[in-house]
């Protein structure tokens, strides 16, 4: 069997990025450094600092042998004393330098990933399901990892030589037109076959390390599904196609880094031939001044030594320069998650709520509301209107693919209509702040993810105030506390470790603790009592019997106990309202309603 | 250290190559050194002399020695690339496939971001460690030797001075490679970490959301950034003194050699050209020394990452053939499927107390058990015994009377087909998932199971139950030509054949992480057509339809009872549908299985099992009032 080759259709990778993209990762690179300008001016100037002492300590070394050497033959040692003390005091002065601008540089580029970091989290954060229906948590991973990592690499290494180089070079390039100019012409002319061969790199490096972004993303993404899914991988003996899948994305990662590195290595090899060669431009020519008597023999082996130092820096730039393109093929790929612009976000000007009032709820309407996932897609719901007065308990039953999730997830803004308003106490729900949303409607499904931390630390999130009373009160509610009691270090059990494996039933009462915990005027229940067993749904129900006095409650579930306790009863078919009414009126009548019951009445035998 | 030399078999297939690189990084550093060698013997000799084409000989030897200066690095890293490249992703290989075989248990101890950060960000810098760093990490002392013994050659004192430098240098890094072995140790354990919390804040995104809760987890992952930052930033506080050191003690050697070289100019002992040739030389050293700061950092980085590596690699299988490897092809035999469960016990890893004790059971080939017991009773533990995704720590269970740690663990898996709680899809098509339960979906043909599986089924069936009849009538179910009917059969049982027409694609569909998100109830009834496809000797279903609507359930339940006829079955039971479906129940209590008997026979005499099945009088009152 041939390990699929995976269909990218789907994708949002294979999208191709904007072409305007670097320029945007460059100015994303620009506003991380702007907040902290004067931490970089500062570490300029101690960089400039060390830069002009290490270019100043040939000089030195220099007039000792120009002019303090000559002096002392003549008896007078005062010149080369002075030379040489200033030789060992620039070293010092350098090393000093150094020190300070490697600090200044840490903090200054922990600043930066650290504020890059924390952007791309909130905004992962921030944008809808619909982005996350579509993209990978090991994407999304590899953006905060790897990809921070070539970052990393770069704003922590390569920062620091680059700046360091390029002030080098310079003012290296002013004393050697101070100290001799044709010597300095030869020695620039190097500069304009480099400019041609940087350029070149460019190109090749660049496509070669937007590679290496991409197919790094599709390994991370292979191990992170085999991780998570480990049991089915071992059940089902999936770990060859496995492995070949992973293999066959690696072997594109390995070739597109070698690439790369090939582009490196032309990059490399050309800058020091070109640097070699002007060397032996400058000795032959330098040599012929000296003999020709138009230059000090002390100035040539100066200009030579300081030669060194010019080219030098070189190596270091070509490093810094593929460091930079890893980084900023990494930096795009961040960007494109930054710019990705939910659909349904945070309103700009946020209308409040209505004051709670305590024991009633809150009332919900939709107004020819219409839901389709894709404006091509066909319609999920089609156009309908719908009152839930504050207080009362719907229950939403019917087949699966009905639209009964559709319904509530417009109602708690996991999607917005497409055309239509939903209001919660008359307000639209698209202009409510989002934490007061949040703090009013809850919701609960049956997928119940559980956070690594404590068991408490878990059930906190549905308020992180609330006390170790009001965390012990939740999990009594639902039955959970024996449970907990039992475990060795209780309520401070890692839910990832020793006696913290709670079942997939366990799980779901902390999802309804959570519920009981943040103490919203809207439940919604979307499934919540799958995983259950039945004396735990009991529970369950008895105490969102208590709970639900005075909320509005939506609950859908396939099993149709959870009608006992509502006011009201909606059948969805094929994305419509089809039955509405109370439980014991459609119970009775020749109703779709009427018919599930006495089927779910039937496998209760 | 030792972590780091562990890779030596690898360096050792490219020993050659390797060793021809390090030539290189050798020569090209070498080299260099040899130009101000010569360039000062040209100032002191031609051109001190006026003898301009004097210099043109040993001139045209600096322009080879620069052209072959240039191809050596051009070499050096265009030869490298390709190899470094290719050890990373055969590292992650390795440590991908000995994850996919160990045990559940050990995965289960281990964060998934602190396997991934081992994966990509350690072996990334194991990458770059062996293409560069250890190459100059062996060079670098080795120039900086030659330049020494140049120096020396020049005047002993020169030579002396270069030894006193040594000094504090090696001093320097003694004191500060502990510190920084801790910190980089932190920094990469933390990455692991933040990789954890990503991996989890966009997993739970759903949960996230509906109770507002991303500024939470925004403040928990800036604890974690926080704490990666100074860890970081420790690191580049012992790196600043590195760097101070390895510029400050060459810059006081050239002090020291320009004062006692012109001191010998003047004692006539020493000339200018010496000197000269003495300063150029240890300025070209500056680079070399300059680089341990860097090098050092870079080693210890990577020892850190090898120790990482090494930490997962070392982790054992813990469940395996009974020769402790796993082999991927085991040839399967004919199976009756008749299960014992023989006083077993089960305790997690960690934990003080069994969550199962003392369970005796025996399932009949084709005989349906269901299994029922409150949440958190170790049902799903019990089931997971079976496919051995877990061992039991006492007693054993038996298949056709071998322990199951007898059969070689792949072969036990073909045999026993699993449907998850939890279902999980692969990201391809629904095709390729649903097949994959296939016995034969590794390509290779069996011998249809029929009738000699339905033979051994009626010859040990003492316990006969009503379905044994029907075993004999299924041979040949399994030799259909047409590859996607099994598929199709199977989706028919699990009620998802309608929904899958619908599907953009329809098989062809891509589902999983990577494809088309499906709800709940349809990824559970895919897992469930995976386990049933081609009539599974034994199935395990954890709650199969926990996740699905009253109707469908129905539908399913029908359909189901004909492979529950053929298969050994054990299905966990929340719902007296779904236990009506096995010829017999065992209720656990406790850890442990308190009686077992019919549906029926339950309901009538087991208090406990009519309040799980909801049958208790006070919830049959209820009902009953409502029906009024």
């Amino acid at each position: 069997m041939s390990p699929a080759q995976p269909d990218r259709a789907n994708d949002p990778e294979i999208e191709e990025l904007p072409p305007d993209i670097s320029r945007r990762a460059r100015r994303l690179l620009g506003s991380l450094i702007r907040p902290h300008l004067t931490l970089a001016v500062v570490l300029i100037v101690s960089i400039t600092g060390g830069g002009i002492m290490s270019v100043a300590g040939p000089f030195f070394v220099a007039r000792a042998i120009d002019e303090g050497l000559p002096a002392a033959l003549d008896g007078d040692t005062s010149p080369l004393v002075v030379a040489i003390a200033a030789v060992a005091l620039t070293g010092v002065a350098d090393a000093a330098a150094t020190w300070l601008s490697i600090r200044l540089n840490g903090r200054l580029s922990q600043k930066i990933l650290f504020d890059l970091r924390g952007r791309l989290f909130t905004h992962v954060q921030r944008l809808d399901l619909r982005y996350h229906e579509r993209s990978t948590s090991g994407r999304l991973v590899s953006r905060q990892t790897s990809d921070m990592e070539s970052v990393q690499q770069f704003v922590s290494q390569a920062l620091n030589g680059m700046v360091l180089s390029l002030l080098t070079m310079s003012a290296i390039a002013v004393t050697l037109v101070v100290m001799n100019v044709p010597l300095a012409l030869v020695a620039f002319a190097g500069f304009i076959p480099l400019v041609f061969l940087t350029v070149y790199a460019h190109r090749q490096q660049r496509s070669a390390y937007r590679r290496t972004r991409t197919s790094i993303a599709r390994v991370i993404v292979q191990f992170v599904e085999t991780m998570g899914g480990i049991r089915a991988v071992q059940s089902f003996r999936r770990q060859r196609p496995g492995l070949a899948r992973l293999t066959g994305e690696d072997a594109v990662y390995a070739q597109a880094n070698t690439d790369a590195l090939h582009g490196v290595a032309t990059f490399a090899g050309g800058t020091r031939l070109i640097g070699n060669l002007s060397q032996t431009g400058i000795i032959l020519l330098g040599g012929w001044l000296v003999i020709s008597g138009y230059t000090q023999l002390g100035v040539l082996a100066a200009f030579l030594l300081y030669l060194r130092r010019f080219y030098g820096p070189l190596d270091e730039l070509v490093q810094s320069f593929s460091l930079y393109q890893s980084a900023s093929a990494a930096l795009e790929k961040i960007t494109a998650v930054l710019d990705a612009e939910p659909d349904v976000d945070a309103p700009a000007d946020p209308q409040p709520l209505p004051e709670r009032h305590t024991g009633t709820g809150r009332s919900i309407s939709f107004d020819d509301v219409s839901f389709a996932y894709d404006s091509e897609g066909p319609e999920v719901l089609p156009a309908f209107d719908l009152e839930i007065p504050a207080g009362q308990i719907v229950a939403v039953v019917g087949a699966t693919g009905a639209g009964k999730s559709t319904l509530v997830k417009l109602l708690t803004r996991m999607y917005d209509p497409s055309t239509g308003t939903v209001r919660l106490d008359g307000v639209d729900v698209r202009g409510i702040d989002d934490a007061q949303l949040r703090q009013s409607l809850v919701m609960v499904t049956q997928e119940s993810y559980l956070f690594s931390g404590t068991i408490a630390d878990n059930i906190r999130i549905g308020n992180p105030d609330a006390t170790d009373a009001q965390v012990l009160a939740a999990a009594e509610a639902v039955g959970l506390d024996p449970y907990v009691r039992s475990l060795p270090e209780g309520y401070d059990t890692d839910v990832k470790k020793r006696g913290g494996r709670l079942s997939s039933g366990q799980r779901q009462l902390v999802s309804f603790a959570r519920v009981f915990l943040a103490d919203p005027d809207v439940i919604v229940l979307d499934e919540a009592t799958a995983h259950l067993d039945i004396p735990s749904e009991r529970l369950i129900q008895q105490a969102l019997a208590r709970v639900l006095e005075g909320r509005t409650a939506i609950i859908i579930a396939h099993r149709l106990s959870t009608v006992e306790i509502a006011d009201r009863v909606l059948v969805m078919d094929a994305g419509r309202v089809v039955e509405d009414g109370t439980p014991a009126a459609l119970i009775h009548g020749d109703s779709r309603f009427g018919r599930m019951y006495s089927a779910w009445q039937d496998s209760l035998a | 250290m030792r972590s780091l030399w562990r890779f030596w078999p690898d360096v050792r297939a490219r020993l050659g190559v390797y060793l021809f690189i390090f030539v290189l990084t050798l020569g090209s550093m070498g080299i260099a050194l040899l130009v101000p060698m010569i360039t000062g013997w040209i100032v002191d000799g031609p051109i001190a002399r006026g003898d301009f084409a004097g210099m043109l000989a040993p001139l045209a030897l600096i322009l080879l020695i620069g052209i072959a200066e240039a191809a050596a690095v051009w070499l050096r890293r265009r030869l490298i690339a390709p190899i470094t490249s290719r050890w990373e992703v055969l590292w992650r290989e390795r440590l991908y496939d000995r994850l996919q075989y160990v045990a559940v248990g050990v995965h289960d101890a281990w964060p998934a971001g602190q396997l991934l950060s081992r994966a990509v960000n350690d072996l990334s810098q194991l990458r770059r460690f062996f293409a560069f760093g250890l190459q100059f990490l062996i060079a670098s002392p080795l120039i900086v030797l030659g330049g020494g013994i140049i120096l020396a050659s020049l005047h002993p004192y020169f030579g002396i001075i270069a030894i006193a430098a040594a000094v504090p240098t090696v001093t320097a890094i003694a004191v500060l490679e502990r510190r920084y072995r801790l910190a980089s140790r932190s920094a990469q354990d933390t990455m692991g970490e933040i990789a954890t919390d990503v991996e989890e804040a966009v997993q739970g995104i759903r949960i996230l959301k509906a109770f507002g809760r991303s500024p939470w987890a925004a403040k928990r992952f800036h604890v974690l950034s926080e704490r990666l930052r100074g860890f970081e930033l420790t690191k580049a506080y012992v790196d600043s003194w590195m760097f101070g050191a390895a510029i400050m003690i060459p810059v006081l050697a050239l002090t020291a050699i320009l004062a006692v070289g012109t001191w010998g100019v003047i004692g006539g002992w020493m000339t200018v050209g010496q000197v000269i040739a003495a300063l150029t030389v240890t300025m070209f050293l500056r680079m070399p020394i300059e680089m341990v700061g860097f090098l050092l950092a870079d080693f210890l980085m990577s020892v850190t990452a090898a120790n990482r590596y090494w930490e997962v690699m070392d982790l054992p299988f813990d469940i395996t053939d009974p020769d402790g490897e796993i082999s991927e092809d085991p040839r399967p035999y004919s199976y009756a499927g008749h299960i014992r469960f023989d006083a077993v016990e089960y305790r997690f890893a960690d934990a003080e107390e069994p969550i199962l004790t003392h369970i005796d059971l025996n399932i009949a080939p084709g005989e349906t058990l269901a299994l029922v017991g409150a949440t958190g009773t170790g049902k799903t533990a019990l089931a997971a015994l079976l496919p051995r995704l877990q061992d039991v720590t006492a007693g054993s269970i038996t298949l056709d009377g071998t322990d199951l740690r007898d059969y070689r663990i792949n072969e036990l898996r073909r045999i026993v087909s699993v449907a998850f709680e939890d279902p999980v899809l692969f990201s391809t098509t629904v095709r390729e998932n649903v097949a994959m339960g296939l016995k034969h979906a590794d390509g290779r043909a069996l011998p249809a199971a029929g009738t000699a599986t339905s033979g051994t089924a009626t010859s040990t069936s003492g316990t006969a139950t009503s379905t044994s009849g029907t075993v004999t009538s299924t041979s040949g179910a399994g030799d259909a030509h047409d590859p996607d009917a099994e598929v199709w059969d199977a989706l028919e049982i699990a009620a998802a054949a309608d929904f899958v027409r619908r599907l953009p694609d329809g098989l062809d569909t891509e589902v999983g992480e990577q494809g088309l998100s499906l709800s709940g109830g349809q990824r559970q009834r895919l897992a469930l057509a995976r386990a049933v496809i081609g009539k599974p000797r034994v199935l395990v279903l954890d709650d199969p339809l926990s996740a699905v609507d009253v109707d469908t359930e129905d539908r399913v339940q029908t359909a189901l009872r004909q492979v529950l006829g053929d298969s050994t079955t054990l299905v966990i039971a929340h719902r007296p549908s779904t236990a009506a479906l096995a010829d017999r129940v065992a209720v656990l209590e406790g850890g442990r299985i308190t009686d077992t008997g019919t549906h029926d026979e339950l309901l009538a005499r087991n208090r406990h099992y009519r309040d799980l099945m909801g049958a208790s009088s006070h919830a049959a009152a209820e009902t009953e009032e409502v029906r009024r």
